[in-house]
């Protein structure tokens, strides 16, 4: 933050997309009256686009500074408060850019971004002082000798010491925290090889020794902390782009008051207020609706598809989705009181199972750590008993721990996921979580929610062939007035089938019934069955009715995710036992399973009965990813041992999964199982890789055979053929 | 060997501008759109002049 301050008034673009830039702006007085606004730029990939949107624009009244980041896809613009972001979205798709707001606050990434900034630096010191001790050390393994060597020695310490001392901290604070609870980390042999190699080697200088080994501890803090760059790099990448998911849904919400309406962030209301809420609109408030008519949409919060009608004195929740008529709704909870939040909340509980997990760099440590010590404790007793020279059988100790320190173990890991959520991220998947791959690799039994995972959550008419010409003809005049999903559906498949709308005159919509209108002479509508006069059936369904005579359904079933098929089929050609579990009714669920092939379902089941189904499938051994993507699920997806989300989902249920899907394509579910699978054997591979150095190193130190020279070589070698069988997997 | 005496604070010496650049550009933010920036320089723009 204070380089920040320091640098950004003075750089050539004050809005350079940095977060702290911006900040510091906000701070200083004479930009107060500035707003930033930040937009998301899906479609630039050029020279071209980046003059072109900043071009844009700058031509926009207010603007003063617009500034393109061609690698996040975004601008960042600094305008005079009146300019509004749905303006220059207006102005960018009206030159041929697709554009979207994001919301400012949720993109401020500055703390993960300083603490990538600071492994950096650590790194190019640790880099700097490695090369230099390393040629020093050229010249003392090719034979200088007396005081040549002492200089060189000295020389090097003097640049060691400082380095280690700023770029090894993060070692030293990760051990001291664990030793600190009485447990074993990778990072205590790590920290306790450095401190002993530096030791050691002082003491060797002063008494003018053969052996130091400051090259050896520089370039092991320098490998480790590649390892730890690279670690933080890959979640940074994917907690950027989910914190982007998020930032697109911008909360605002448009107040009614007694001198009109007024567009406030949701922040800002509080129970009792009225809130508008348009068509298509999200609730942001728990509430009871005080005016209009309408129909919500709850499948993101219970799972079912059937909108359900809403009228004044109906209760509503923060999440549903307003389908038909504009609605006034009076405050009853907000912000963390709504029930959407509370759920939200139900997550972070449910969330302590997962941590029970032990990732494959823990579990080796555990076998690693205590052996290692015990070794270089033995052979530290064993020479000092056997020659009674402490300083030989420090020495001889310090050779042990160097030469078995976990310099590949530490790539290992972070090089092999880095390498897999690369691949992944090009299909489209988001790693979030550092262990999910591991987990995921384990996986034998693929949970499915049905509404918005495997269906789009877009309704598709069956069975229009059943119909009669001119009905169909009436329903697409009627369907044509109204913005209603099944409507524009209904009416979009007719279309397809070359149908002609009838003469219908009078077309006009009562919001959350139906659609009605005079057609010669008579009066007919399309709507919900009790407002046409007809029986409701388990499946979605709007009526038609012609005059007198009995209403014809026209039947809806829920179209499927693009890719869903193919990942059921390739889930279960694997041998992956599949479940279909949905809020959803009994029919509509053993439709859709049996449409996939899939043999176990579950049907109208509450967001409870999901979690505990899952943790009964657990239970019996099962290793459980679930994906799921509405409010219904997260309780499920947190429990579960790995989870994935679409990148539709509610925020919520993003946040529980640990891998967002950033297309809407659900193909890349197998995919990522091998992927995942592949990469467990690769970290496996490299645990082996880096013992079988040690297997050969160790005797040679044990026996003190080993010079700082080989120390450098076994090192090096290990860590480059750990990374390199990484890379093998792009 | 006495050269050595000045070879080798030289060497530091310049190492040490190289690692002192490296952490300026850490510190200004200049790795924050390497795609960006290597497709600006591509742009004719301000070729004339400066960007006012």
């Amino acid at each position: 933050m204070m380089t920040a301050d320091l640098r950004a008034p003075m750089s050539a673009c004050p809005a350079c997309a940095a977060m702290p830039a911006s900040e510091a702006l906000a701070q200083s007085k004479a930009a107060m009256k500035d707003a930033t606004i930040s937009l998301s730029l899906p479609g630039i990939h050029c020279a071209a686009c980046i003059s072109g949107v900043e071009g844009a624009l700058a031509r926009v009244d207010g603007v003063h500074e617009a500034r393109v980041n061609l690698t996040l896809k975004r601008a960042s613009v600094t305008a005079a408060p009146e300019v509004t972001a749905d303006d220059l979205v207006a102005v960018l798709t009206g030159a041929g850019y697709e554009a979207h707001e994001l919301d400012a606050g949720t993109i401020a990434a500055t703390k993960t971004d300083r603490e990538g900034r600071e492994l950096l630096m650590r790194m190019a010191v640790a880099g700097f002082a490695m090369m230099n001790v390393m040629l020093l050390s050229v010249s003392v393994w090719s034979g200088a000798e007396a005081a040549t060597r002492d200089m060189f020695h000295w020389i090097s310490a003097a640049i060691t010491l400082p380095a280690i001392a700023f770029s090894g901290q993060p070692f030293f604070r990760n051990a001291w925290a664990a030793l600190r609870v009485g447990r074993l980390n990778m990072d205590v042999p790590i920290s306790l090889a450095i401190l002993l190699a530096l030791v050691t080697s002082l003491w060797e200088t002063m008494l003018s020794g053969e052996h130091a080994y400051f090259d050896a501890a520089i370039s092991l803090t320098f490998f480790l902390l590649a390892g730890r760059y690279l670690d933080h790099r890959t979640r940074a990448i994917a907690r950027s782009a989910a914190e982007e998911l998020t930032a697109l849904e911008v909360p605002r919400a448009w107040l009614v008051e007694g001198t009109g309406e007024r567009q406030v962030p949701v922040a800002e209301l509080a129970p009792g207020m009225l809130v508008r809420v348009r068509p298509g609109g999200r609730m942001p408030v728990d509430g009871e609706i005080v005016e209009g008519r309408s129909e919500v949409d709850r499948s993101l919060l219970t799972g079912e598809t059937l909108p359900v009608f809403a009228g004044p004195g109906v209760a509503v929740s923060a999440g549903e989705v307003n389908l038909t008529g504009p609605l006034v709704v009076r405050a009853t909870a907000v912000g963390a009181e709504t029930s959407l939040h509370r759920m939200a909340e139900l997550v972070a509980v449910a969330e302590s199972g997962r941590s029970n997990y032990t990732s494959l760099a823990d579990k080796a440590a555990k076998l690693y750590a205590p052996g290692v010590h015990i070794l270089a404790a033995l052979s530290f007793v064993g020479w000092w008993l056997w020659s009674g020279d402490v300083r030989v059988a420090l020495n001889i100790a310090a050779a042990v721990l160097i030469i078995t320190c976990p310099c590949a173990l530490g790539l290992a890991v972070p090089a092999v996921t880095t390498a897999a959520s690369g691949r992944l991220f090009r299909r489209g998947m988001l790693i979030k979580h550092h262990t999910a791959l591991e987990r995921l690799a384990e996986v034998d039994t693929v949970v499915f929610d049905k509404t918005g995972t495997l269906t789009a959550g877009a309704p598709e008419v069956m069975g229009l062939e059943g119909h009669d010409l001119r009905d169909m003809e009436v329903a697409l005049a009627l369907a044509e007035g109204s913005a209603h999903p099944l409507s524009m559906a209904l009416a979009a498949a007719l279309r397809a089938r070359g149908v002609a709308a009838a003469e219908v005159a009078e077309v006009a919509e009562l919001p959350g019934y139906g659609t009605r209108g005079l057609w010669r002479g008579e009066e007919v509508r399309l709507g919900r069955a009790a407002w046409v006069g007809a029986e409701a059936g388990a499946e979605t369904s709007a009526f038609l009715k012609v005059g007198e005579r009995r209403a014809v359904a026209f039947r809806f079933t829920d179209s499927l995710r693009a890719g869903a098929e193919d990942a059921v089929a390739a889930l279960l050609a694997r041998g992956v036992k599949v479940v279909l579990m949905s809020g959803d009714t009994t029919p509509a669920v053993e439709a859709l399973a049996g449409r996939l092939g899939i043999r176990h379902w579950l049907a109208e089941a509450l967001p409870g009965d999901k979690a505990a189904r899952i943790e009964a499938l657990q239970a019996e051994g099962a290793k459980v990813l679930m994906v799921g993507d509405g409010l219904n699920d997260t309780a499920a997806l947190s429990v579960a041992h790995v989870s994935i989300s679409p990148a539709s989902a509610l925020d919520a249920a993003r946040v529980a999964s640990d891998i967002v899907l950033l297309g809407g394509d659900l193909s890349p579910v197998p995919e990522a199982l091998d992927v995942a699978g592949k990469a467990v054997r690769r970290i496996r591979e490299n645990f082996r890789i880096a013992t079988l150095y040690n297997v050969v190193a160790v005797p040679l130190a044990v026996a003190g055979l080993a010079t700082p020279l080989i120390a450098a070589l076994a090192m090096s070698l290990s860590s480059v053929t750990v990374s390199l069988n990484a890379l093998r997997l792009r | 060997m006495d050269v050595l005496v000045w070879l080798i604070p030289v060497s530091l010496l310049l190492g040490g501008v190289g690692l002192l650049a490296f952490l300026w550009t850490v510190r200004t933010n200049q790795y924050d759109d390497p795609e960006g920036d290597s497709q600006r320089i591509l742009s004719d723009e301000w070729d004339d002049h400066p960007k006012p």
